[in-house]
């Protein structure tokens, strides 16, 4: 097993993509993303890695040239960040209805107006529904061991499915961290050469991409979420395969200190593992209190997370986007989805925060444990809050 | 800590002191344009300045009249709806050549083509500033840039002759070592009436001439002293700027061609009659 090595997390990225041997990168720079491109561009300049490198004008761009090179049956690999997610958003829909294997990482950051480099969750929650599987990291190590996991997953015939990585911007994406980095020949035992099911090949030409009458559009439909739903048993076993040879053991949905936890925060991306030292502290004031995350988003892993949650009473949310003047944010709104109707429901208790880069403190984690609390001794469930407003939610104090 | 004392109202104060790197033309562009504006005599709150992203997109947060900072890519869609419903003032897109001809490049073809009435100044410095130096269309040939560390082997865009094969009717390349001549030739776009497209050439020390080399930027101020030659009223035929070949400067065209909102305005005239009502815009 390789040493850890001291690297910013995105030229990890960028490492263990080349590790991959992707073919094709097609990118176009965005903040806090640039890093892992660029360093691809570098790898492939000093042939380091022997792929395409596609410096496009746009991230519309970007996203129709990786369409383009994974039809051709190349292993294709991008990133991205915010705007430029929100740029691609009408390709996201082709690559994933084409059954395109992209592997694409998104260095989370905040939505304008107003402009904003900071990172939260807006970028990616707002593409939840484009029908590609979702995952996100915690931190540098488990980013970078990702990309393979994901071209496994991406690439299994009976997957066949663009994947985004999403991991948090800045607060991961330029921290320095130790990692411990796959070799090419670990990862190529890993992960075999890419076989595309089917390309564009003038030997056996196809169309893709067609016009879908409505004879048959509900059908492509249908066959789609079944791709997407019946995901979940590839990725396990490549998340399974992946422990297995290296020893990092990855899994849909992770807790810490859950199991004897009458209160469960539920939360996604690196906030967890700040909040994972806030919880070691309220432990030793003798609160049962817990963190179960989201690792796997799309698709939703029902199972996994009703286990995790079972025996809490109160789950406290923290999202990091939110649906204005709609039921508050994507994470609680899937939470209370999954709950309804289940016996013995946990209550759900939900703040939005950290938004553009505020940070999530232990002033953000005792708010929402405060919420809890209360409903835990008996009170009424607050309606959603965005908390951390200077003058409070709707200027209340 | 001491206020720098700005040169004209038409800068705000209270956002000094700027992002722009020591060296940046980015600044010296804008002090032209300011004074340009004040010859123009075009009031204050007659002048609005839409912007994309990028270092040079920061200006619609310096300047002290309305102004717009967009998305990147995108400032000449805002402005072709800002400079229709205001068809009394004056719309000024200030963005860099990555927003205005990468991300952008569509929209710069169709808002010259529709010679919709506004100014572009273009900054180009040759690379995409804020994002850490990646390649540009307009990063000369074998030129360095992050995604291009050997050498840009691309085609690059000259733009003056895009902007005129395109339809522009005011098209202009200056420097921003020609702050006379830059003030001058903004001072006409002002008062021109149609798409007007002013490229300034301007240093990036930080990015761009680090990593070619290029040394300090008073070396690429130099350079443009000594390489330039201006060539007024001439078009735009053998401006390119390749490398070793003279630098081409110029106000290269100035004609008269009906704006979009006139072409709108006769051909419904012509179809409607005395139904049509011109918009006047909103007050
Ligand atoms: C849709 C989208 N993609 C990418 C970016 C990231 N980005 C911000 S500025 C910029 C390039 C700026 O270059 P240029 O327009 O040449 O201006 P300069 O900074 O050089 O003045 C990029 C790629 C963005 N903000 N939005
Ligand atoms: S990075 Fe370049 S363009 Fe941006 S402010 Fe600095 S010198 Fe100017």
């Amino acid at each position: 097993m390789a040493e850890r090595k001291g690297i910013e997390v995105s030229l990890a990225i960028a490492e263990s993509a080349s590790a991959c041997n992707v073919d094709c990168i097609a990118a176009y720079p965005i903040t806090p993303q640039t890093h892992i491109v660029e360093h691809l561009s570098e790898l492939v300049a000093d042939g380091e890695l022997d792929a395409e490198f596609i410096p496009v004008e746009s991230e519309h761009a970007a996203m129709s040239a990786c369409c383009g090179t994974a039809a051709a049956g190349a292993r294709t690999f991008t990133a991205t960040s915010s705007q430029g997610l929100a740029l691609m958003h009408e390709i996201l829909f082709i690559a994933a209805n084409l059954r395109l294997p992209i592997v694409m990482t998104v260095a989370n950051r905040a939505l304008s107006a107003p402009i904003n480099i900071w990172n939260d969750h807006s970028d990616v929650m707002t593409e939840r529904d484009v029908g590609w599987l979702q995952i996100f990291a915690e931190n540098g190590q488990e980013a970078a061991d990702l990309v393979p996991i994901c071209h496994k997953i991406a690439e299994d015939k009976r997957v066949l499915l663009p994947i985004m990585l999403n991991f948090d911007g800045f607060i991961l994406s330029h921290v320095v961290e130790p990692i411990e980095m796959l070799s090419r020949d670990e990862v190529a035992n890993y992960l075999p050469p890419y076989e595309p099911q089917q390309r564009l090949d003038i030997d056996h030409p196809i169309t893709m991409g067609p016009v879908g009458m409505p004879e048959v559009y509900t059908e492509a439909k249908m066959a789609h979420e079944h791709a997407v739903r019946s995901a979940y048993g590839p990725i396990c076993e490549h998340l399974d395969g992946f422990a297995k040879m290296f020893g990092r053991a990855y899994h849909p949905v992770e807790s810490y200190k859950a199991e004897d936890a009458e209160i469960l925060f539920v939360m996604m991306g690196s906030a967890s593992e700040t909040a994972m030292s806030w919880v070691d502290e309220v432990r030793a004031a003798g609160k049962k209190v817990g963190i179960v995350r989201f690792r796997l988003w799309r698709p939703l892993p029902v199972a996994d997370f009703k286990k995790a949650i079972a025996g809490a009473k109160v789950l406290g949310i923290i999202d990091r986007h939110f649906s204005p003047g709609g039921p508050g944010g994507p994470v609680a709104q899937e939470v209370k989805y999954m709950m309804y109707g289940e016996k013995n429901a946990p209550k759900v208790v939900e703040v939005v925060a950290g938004l553009g880069g505020r940070d999530l403190d232990d002033d953000a984690f005792n708010n929402l444990f405060d919420k809890c609390s209360k409903v835990l001794g008996g009170g009424d469930v607050p309606p959603f809050e965005l908390i951390q407003v200077r003058g409070g939610h709707y200027g209340k104090a | 800590m001491n206020q720098p004392v700005l040169l004209s109202p038409l800068l705000r104060q209270e956002r000094m002191p700027h992002i722009w790197c020591p060296g940046c033309g980015v600044g010296v562009s804008l002090n032209c344009f300011v004074r340009a504006v004040e010859k123009s005599g075009i009031p204050q709150d007659r002048i609005h300045v839409v912007s994309g992203i990028g270092c040079t997109g920061r200006v619609a947060g310096y300047v002290n009249v309305d102004s717009f900072h967009t998305t990147h890519g995108r400032a000449l869609c805002f402005a072709t709806g800002l400079a229709l419903s205001r068809p009394d003032s004056r719309v000024v897109v200030y963005s860099g050549d990555g927003d205005l001809t990468a991300i952008g490049g569509n929209h710069l073809i169709h808002t010259a083509r529709r010679n919709v009435d506004m100014v572009v100044i273009c900054v180009n410095n040759f690379t995409y500033g804020m994002t850490g130096g990646q390649v540009t269309p307009t990063t000369p040939e074998n030129m360095k840039a992050s995604t291009t560390p050997y050498g840009n082997f691309e085609y690059t865009f000259n733009l003056p002759a895009l902007m005129e094969a395109c339809g522009a009717t005011f098209v202009s390349r200056w420097t921003v070592f020609h702050v006379r001549q830059l003030i001058r030739s903004l001072e006409k776009a002002l008062k021109h009436r149609g798409f007007s497209f002013i490229e300034v050439l301007s240093p990036c020390p930080t990015l761009y001439m680090r990593r070619n080399r290029l040394g300090n930027p008073l070396n690429m101020m130099e350079q443009f002293k000594e390489r330039s030659v201006i060539r007024n009223g001439e078009g735009t035929a053998g401006t390119s700027l390749e490398e070793g070949a003279d630098l081409i400067v110029g106000d290269f065209i100035e004609v008269r061609r009906a704006t979009f909102k006139e072409c709108y305005e006769r051909r419904m005239t012509e179809v409607l009659g005395e139904r049509f009502v011109p918009y006047e815009g909103v007050r």
